[in-house]
């Protein structure tokens, strides 16, 4: 799908701003950007004026505006990364685009830049296959289909909630890991889009990613912090959380979630060994946070979204909150974020 | 367009690895001529080949290649009346294949396969992947988005849990292939200049709970650990179904595999398919396939396993049982199905008394 098919007025794009001089991001996706609205959330914490070129249809958000809707209780919400869910909050789009402020187009083998809006909302807009796998993966593309011995009644697929993009360059590796091969870069394009099967977990990274917010809106939880989570991803593990509440709602209301293409192209921020005492607390959050959502069965009368994010966070509570207040933190925002949800967008 | 690579020139390796660990199973009905193109990948390697079709022709091996050939009259020797279990006139006899090999691993190929070129124009020895991707662990709790995390240049991605980064043993290479797809006869009859031309770099596991559509064209699988699970089923000559041999064995190979902690991994290597059967033909052999496998894909997801079975021969005896009793309401042809599993593994522990549980 080509980016002229596209319905540029039912696309929001969502950058959450933790550096202040945006200039160099920005004019690198011009190409991409251009005809889209863009939402820039600059993190609350974040001292410095924001430097936006010219060219762009744009609204900023920062810490008063933030305030102004959420109350300045709730504002600690959306520091850090999480910033950008603020702009997921106010949006009044269809699919919603984020990209990390460290990110610029990748190209893919043949030198041609890849157009990672377009194709983000090509996943969305094609259905998923979460109840089988299809080897020849995503059955919809040109030159593909479904392979010999898939269902003929399972072909016409579910909705697609997410669409999780992939990085060249610096991939989204853990401190630990990087730390160890700080040489090591992804140089492997893999030119395939995929469904994430039903009851598969996986560890989804804000960095490049989209989804559908009419159909998963409230799903995507600005909720886990970690004890001194810093401006760096192998500092936070939000959205690590925020995407497994949002595959285990997926699975459990029938949508799917689709990995793979498109890349981005990420740089050089921070140092990985610096970053290591931080991490091993998420570390420890995450091995928590797997044997419950493999046991979690939200129960058959959580129907909407909202249902589903008050459910587990009930369970988030009961089940992990002893084990680390983190969680206790993450089910009561998970809860606010519900309320501020509605309260923001009651009217639509 | 794709084509395939020219391995002329292309030395022999010597030190292949797992040479005498290895067999080469090959189903064939005409002719090998096929192997000349594989011959610097695969010579090193003891071939097996199950002749289907009339025992009396005589199929010519190309010079060089060191191999083991069984036709019928020798299936049903070696068997005896445990060769019913062995289709006939259907590539589904390869199966025999598996349990005569005295090998650890086993890899599969289709005699109209041929070497593939990875996008560089290289030459891909599909061999020499399988063996990589049986030889290290799989990662079936958790998907790792950076797909093969053991795989030079890549690792598991922020947020994977350390605990769950040694892996599992990996049981099943399942590999794919350019040029013509394995599609079905209805979608080869809408599509049928449809050709598979993009080269998918990536190795993955599939997660456990997951089933797919096993296609035995390209396949390798590590015997000790899953062979007798790897039954072709009844296909073919007097069965009402063909072309749904690899599919059922995958389906009960996947079920195995989850039950008994054990990966199965989807991707490279990539072979070059060269021909397209006929549709109209495959859509006579598919057709009653298409229909049950409404009611076959939901049996599966719901196969539970009871605790006891922790040998691949107790699952795949509890495995028949279950078919026997909710599949037969479809069709008698499952009861007779159910039987041929027993008799196979039967037939699987009188040959390999050494696996016996």
């Amino acid at each position: 799908m080509s980016s002229s098919e596209i319905n540029k007025n039912e696309v929001d794009i969502v950058i959450g701003a933790l550096n202040a001089d945006l200039t160099q991001f920005l004019n690198s996706w011009k190409p991409f950007f251009s005809g889209f609205h863009l939402i820039i959330v600059k993190d609350p914490e974040l001292k410095d004026d924001l430097n936006i070129p010219e060219g762009f249809d744009v609204d900023v958000y920062s810490k008063p505006d933030i305030e102004k809707v959420v109350g300045a209780a709730n504002a600690t919400m959306f520091s850090g990364y999480s910033c950008r869910y603020f702009g997921y909050l106010v949006s009044k789009k269809k699919y919603i685009v984020s990209i990390d402020d460290d990110c610029v187009p990748a190209k893919d083998p043949k030198g041609v830049l890849v157009d990672a809006v377009s194709q983000h909302v090509t996943n969305l807009e094609n259905p998923a296959t979460p109840l089988f796998f299809n080897t020849l993966y995503d059955p919809y593309c040109e030159g593909a289909d479904f392979v010999r011995g898939y269902p003929f009644s399972l072909r016409s697929g579910v909705p697609c909630a997410a669409s999780c993009g992939l990085w060249l360059n610096l991939a989204d590796l853990d401190a630990p890991t990087q730390a160890l091969k700080t040489e090591q870069r992804n140089t492997s394009y893999v030119d395939a889009v995929m469904t994430v099967p039903l009851k598969a977990m996986l560890p989804i990274s804000g960095i490049n990613i989209a989804f559908n917010r009419e159909l998963v809106g409230p799903a995507l939880v600005p909720a886990l912090r970690i004890a001194g989570e810093g401006k760096v991803r192998w500092e936070t593990l939000e959205d690590v959380w925020c995407g497994m509440c949002l595959k285990h709602i997926s699975d459990h209301l029938g949508y799917g979630v689709k990995t793979g293409l498109p890349y981005v192209w990420r740089n050089e921020r921070g140092d990985a060994v610096e970053s290591l005492r931080k991490k091993w607390e998420g570390m420890k959050l995450m091995e928590k946070s797997v044997p419950f959502f493999e046991a979690l069965k939200l129960p058959e009368s959580a129907v909407s979204v909202e249902d589903c994010v008050v459910e587990l966070a009930k369970a988030v509570k009961e089940q992990l909150g002893s084990d680390d207040p983190a969680f206790t933190q993450a089910a009561d925002a998970m809860v606010k974020w519900v309320q501020l949800w509605n309260s923001v967008n009651s009217s639509g | 367009m794709v084509e395939p690579a020219n391995t002329v020139g292309i030395p022999l390796n010597h030190t292949a690895l797992l040479k005498d660990e290895l067999d080469i199973v090959i189903p064939t009905i005409r002719n090998l001529d096929f192997l000349e193109m594989w011959r610097p990948f695969l010579q090193p390697y003891h071939l097996i080949i199950v002749q289907d079709g009339d025992p009396s022709k005589t199929i010519a091996v190309p010079e060089g290649f060191d191999y083991e050939l069984y036709n019928r009259n020798d299936i049903n020797r070696i068997l005896g009346p445990k060769a019913s279990c062995i289709s006939f006139k259907d590539s589904a006899c390869r199966c025999f294949g598996y349990m005569v090999s005295k090998k650890k691993y086993i890899f599969t190929i289709d005699d109209d396969c041929f070497v593939a070129k990875d996008p560089s124009g290289k030459a891909v020895n599909a061999l020499e992947q399988h063996i990589k991707n049986l030889l290290c662990p799989s990662s079936p709790f958790f998907f790792n988005t950076l797909y093969d995390p053991y795989r030079e240049g890549a690792d598991f991605v922020r947020g994977y849990p350390f605990s769950l980064r040694e892996g599992v043993s990996t049981a099943v290479s399942h590999g794919l292939w350019l040029n013509i797809p394995d599609y079905d006869a209805p979608t080869q009859l809408v599509k049928p200049k449809e050709r598979n031309t993009r080269y998918v770099d990536a190795v993955m596991t599939i997660p456990k709970g997951t089933l797919f559509p096993m296609c035995g064209m390209n396949l390798a699988f590590d015997r000790d650990l899953i062979g007798p699970a790897m039954y072709f089923g009844l296909m073919g000559d007097g069965q009402p179904i063909g072309r749904y041999d690899d599919m059922w064995a995958g389906w009960c190979v996947k079920v195995i595999c989850d039950h008994l902690g054990l990966g199965v991994k989807t991707g490279l290597p990539y072979i070059y398919h060269s021909k397209a059967s006929n549709p109209f033909v495959n859509l006579k052999k598919e057709y009653k396939g298409i229909f049950w496998q409404e009611d076959i894909i939901p049996f599966f997801q719901s196969a539970k396993l009871s605790k006891e079975a922790v040998t691949v021969q107790q699952c795949y005896i509890e495995l028949s049982k279950m078919v026997k009793e909710k599949l037969s309401a479809i069709d008698p042809y499952f009861a007779k199905l159910a039987d041929a599993m027993v008799t196979w593994i039967e037939a699987w522990d009188e040959l390999n008394p050494a696996t016996k549980a």
